[in-house]
């Protein structure tokens, strides 16, 4: 058996050139997302530098501190609410899609609430206006008229619904299927053993879920919640379109005086601003970013520990 | 087509590592030599520092001299790739490319090096590689399909095929039956007499009684203990390891009373 | 958690004893339905106004969990009974948030059915006051910003990845990961003010240009390239790249017709989920790109009108004819959704049909 491949035609290497090249692309396109973020901050900062130290328009606040406070108190509080709803329905949506739901189907529903994510915001906000706002409104009413004591539910109630409890319903709704989708990973990576010593003892399903999956990914229930909370805070259009404000600090939540967030608040003003109004809501703009960036590091953190802690 | 391999007092570093030191062998053309020892013993690290395949991991590198023919591998401006070209590889799992037909993955080596060859010759080389990793009767009516398609054993005499399409003159291979059944294993042992005819081959494995089958000479590493660098205890012909072994530790491994 | 084993209806199995009967839970549901149903026509009869379902769905909801609760501690004890508890409440849970879903599409589709006719395609909003006009020069900007948008970053984030899988060690290769991390976080109102404030430099104050729109979304679009990149290049076996340098292939050729092509599937796969996401972005575009009622081909000067911001502007600021503002703004919508809906549905027959198939 004469097995002698033919002579392959042994050409001299001249390609040695293109490896070098190839390198140098792959680490400029890293090495330029690195300029672009540093850009971000540089000219964000040097936009905003203007409004920051100088001084700014009477009619909107005594420096550009005293004037950005109230938005940034709406946009926690608004993302807070949003929070509040979120969380627990994600959880025991999560739950139900990796533990209840029949196998099959499983992955067809978690598609489902995927698809709450893919909704474009400018959507949820037609829909937070022509849809949610009407059809709670009767509801903030009643409650003012029957909660009208609790400060939240103080009167008089808005007469359009378009209330920061709407605009944290309508984030609400958008933040669900990112926290979802984090949780259902994190449950579906609960060890089996686990899972099958929990049910060998008798458990029942509850038991079984409060002894093993929920222990498990208690940090990366937390860790998804604060992922989303930065997706809440940073989001424009919903709330922008969704929300009647009047720039108060108010933690009434069904009346027609509502706190703005900041980026709706620039979302709304930009289009028409000039002058030094510009250079206020870029640096509002740096506000959010620095909240969004620590609220985003400290999940990654919490992300990282865990993984480091080991768990799996 | 066959060249001989001369390892001069080679150490072999993973930064600040050593993991194998001082191994001197002469490894002889147109035979089959097989490196046997207990696991983290150094030798696929051996195996690999022969093509510098092992420079794939970060911070990998060699003190020493590693000649074929008399050319130093580890010579300055020596172009790994290079060396690659001339000294081929199969590995322990078989890994034929997954986006590519068996006919493809024949002629990776020159489809990849973007090197031109007629459609004839190609055919050709197709069925030269193929016939010489004894696969041709069976996949010769389905070239066109993925080489991922075909059973463990035929997968890595597709991926021996593969190697020696580039015409290499030494055959390195890594525990190439690990993965196979015992069928399929006989296959490849026989592919090696084989091909023993036309190139060096070098073996590691871990099966004792195929070292006996396949090898001519048989080199046995071993460690002194974790953290400690591999080191070539004996090499000699595999008759003579197999039966009458000069060093005590290499009797207690072949015969089975290693600790 | 049932632990019926081979269950036989004429024979006492001792394993389904002290058990609600299948059935049980059905039955209390629909007779908490129908008691809700019950309180909300009493409510509609008192007040004279509409039949809520959503009364009949909360009064429902909540008598079954009790009801349910109740008889299961009586029959089978408390252990099984939070179990039942827990089931209901996850069940509804998830019931709930298609509440959303169906309402919003439900609500797209027949507002945006109005004006989803052939004039809407073809016109743009040039001297169009009240009704008429179309959405033209709109889908013409969308389609030119986002392309823009993929060209920047498309290359960009897929060779960071493979710097990243490929090449990267050490502190730069650490630092990219974490920007890329930084970056995923960064609002898309804060992505337009960046591009407004990098092209203001060049242009001067109240620049508006749909390349800034372009370069507003690529911010938003790198992380997600990069990271599904990163992902899939990760999943390729070592053994393969292992086995092309073998072969004597240098590294980058290994890179580019082994690595790339057996992960391309997923890669075009989190390319167009990438483009999806931004496809729909408002606020940058709002900020940078602007808004207009002309035609604009020219991405590289003057305002263009995108989908979004169309949708947006026509339902903020109506003019006369209220209505046909709002008409036109729920077709955009619409025409937004189908969009964001063809990508994903294709992400996913791309990763469906076209990843390698796997003989292991």
């Amino acid at each position: 058996m004469t097995t002698a491949a033919p002579a392959a035609p042994r050409a001299a290497v001249t390609n040695r050139p293109a490896d070098i090249v190839f390198k140098a692309v792959s680490t400029t396109a890293g090495v330029l997302i690195l300029i672009a973020l540093g850009g971000v901050a540089l000219f964000l900062v040097v936009q905003a530098v203007p409004a920051i130290i100088g001084p700014i328009p009477e009619e909107e606040g005594a420096n550009f501190w005293a004037w950005v406070w109230p938005l940034t108190f709406g946009t926690l509080w608004s993302a807070l609410l949003a929070m509040v709803m979120a969380v627990p329905l994600a959880v025991a949506i999560a739950l139900f899609i990796t533990h209840y739901a029949p196998r099959k189907l499983a992955q067809f529903l978690g598609y489902l609430i995927d698809l709450l994510a893919a909704i474009p915001s400018v959507i949820y906000g037609l829909w937070g206006i022509a849809v949610l706002a009407p059809f709670f409104q009767p509801g903030y009413i009643w409650l003012a008229q029957n909660l009208g004591w609790l400060p939240l539910f103080s009167p008089p109630a808005s007469g359009t619904g378009r209330t920061i409890l709407t605009a944290s319903i309508v984030l609400a709704v958008m933040v669900l299927p990112i926290i979802t989708a984090l949780c259902r990973e994190i449950f579906l990576q609960t060890p089996r053993l686990n899972e099958e010593a929990a049910l060998a003892l008798g458990a029942t399903r509850w038991e079984m879920i409060k002894m093993a999956v929920l222990p498990h990914g208690r940090s990366g229930i937390i860790a998804s919640s604060i992922l989303g909370l930065g997706r809440a805070l940073g989001e424009t259009m919903a709330v922008a379109m969704v929300l009647a404000s009047s720039g108060v600090v108010s933690f009434v939540l069904i009346g027609s005086q509502n706190p703005s967030t900041i980026a709706a608040n620039i979302a709304l003003r930009f289009p028409e601003a000039h002058g030094i109004t510009v250079n206020m809501l870029i640096g509002s703009g740096l506000v959010l970013f620095a909240i969004t960036l620590l609220v985003n590091a400290l999940s990654r953190w919490i992300i990282a520990k865990t993984t480091v802690d080991g768990g799996r | 087509m066959s060249k001989r391999i001369e390892i001069n007092d080679l150490d072999i570093y993973y930064g600040a590592f050593k993991a194998v030191e001082g191994v001197s062998i002469d490894i002889e053309p147109r035979a089959v030599t097989a490196f046997i020892g207990p696991s983290g013993c150094g030798k696929s690290t051996v195996l690999r520092s022969l093509n510098r395949m092992h420079e794939v991991i970060a911070g990998a590198y060699v003190d020493g001299e590693v000649l074929l023919d008399g050319a130093n591998l580890y010579g300055p401006g020596v172009d790994p790739v290079n060396v690659r070209r001339q000294i081929g590889m199969v590995f322990q799992r078989p890994n034929p490319f997954p986006t590519m037909t068996i006919r493809e993955n024949v002629l990776a080596g020159v489809l990849l090096n973007n090197r031109r060859m007629s459609r004839s010759d190609q055919d050709d080389l197709v069925e030269r590689s193929l016939r010489g990793a004894n696969l041709w009767n069976e996949v010769k009516d389905r070239l066109g399909v993925p080489g991922s398609g075909l059973s463990g054993g035929q997968q890595q005499r597709l991926c021996i095929a593969r190697a020696i399409a580039v015409s290499p003159d030494v055959l390195l291979m890594d525990e190439p039956c690990s993965a196979l059944d015992p069928i399929s294993t006989l296959a490849i042992e026989d592919l090696i007499e084989e091909l023993k005819t036309e190139y060096t081959i070098v073996i590691v494995t871990h099966n004792m009684q195929q070292a006996s089958r396949v090898s001519d000479k048989t080199a046995f590493f071993n460690i002194a203990g974790t953290g400690k660098p591999g080191k070539l205890i004996e090499f000699d012909e595999t008759a003579k390891i197999f039966s009458n072994p000069s060093v005590q530790s290499t009797e207690d491994y072949v015969s089975g009373r290693f600790g | 958690m049932t632990t019926t084993i081979a269950p036989s209806r004429t024979a006492q199995n001792p394993l389904t004893a002290g058990q609600l009967p299948p059935w049980a839970p059905w039955g209390l549901l629909g007779v908490s339905l129908l008691i809700g149903a019950a309180i909300a026509g009493l409510i509609a009869g008192a007040s004279g106004s509409d039949f809520s379902v959503v009364i009949v769905g909360l009064v429902g909801f909540v008598l079954y969990l009790v009801s349910v609760t109740v008889v299961s501690q009586l029959i089978e004890g408390g252990r099984k009974a939070a179990d039942r508890l827990v089931t209901g409440l996850v069940v509804g849970a998830f019931l709930l948030a298609l509440i959303p879903l169906i309402s919003l599409i439900v609500t797209v589709v027949v507002n945006g059915a109005a004006r989803f006719d052939l004039q809407f395609f073809t016109w743009t909003m040039r001297n169009i006051v009240g009704e008429g006009g179309g959405v033209l020069h709109a889908i013409v900007g969308t389609v030119l910003v986002t392309l823009w948008a993929a060209i920047i970053s498309v290359p960009v984030g897929i060779f960071t990845a493979i710097y990243l899988v490929e090449y990267g060690r050490g502190a730069l290769a650490k630092a990219i990961t974490f920007f890329v991390d930084v970056m995923t976080g960064i609002p898309s109102i804060v992505a337009g003010l960046f591009a407004y404030a990098l092209f203001a430099l060049f242009a001067g104050e109240g620049v508006r240009s749909g390349l800034g729109g372009a370069v507003a979304l690529s911010l938003l679009m790198i992380p997600t390239v990069v990271r599904s990149t990163e992902e899939m290049l990760k999943l390729v076996p070592n053994d393969l790249r292992e086995a092309s340098l073998a072969l004597g292939v240098p590294k980058w050729l290994t890179i580019a017709k082994v690595v790339l092509p057996t992960a391309l599937a997923g890669i075009v796969t989190g390319v167009t989920l990438a483009i999806a996401r931004v496809i729909g972005e408002t606020a940058p575009l709002l900020i940078i790109a602007g808004f207009t009622t002309n035609m604009n081909y020219n991405v590289f000067d003057g305002r263009m009108m995108t989908l979004p911001v169309f949708a947006y502007n026509q339902y903020i600021s109506p003019g006369v004819q209220e209505q046909a503002y709002f008409d036109r703004a729920w077709s955009a919508a619409l025409v937004l959704i189908l969009i964001v809906m063809i990508l994903n549905i294709g992400a996913r027959v791309i990763a469906h049909f076209f990843a390698p198939k796997s003989g292991r």
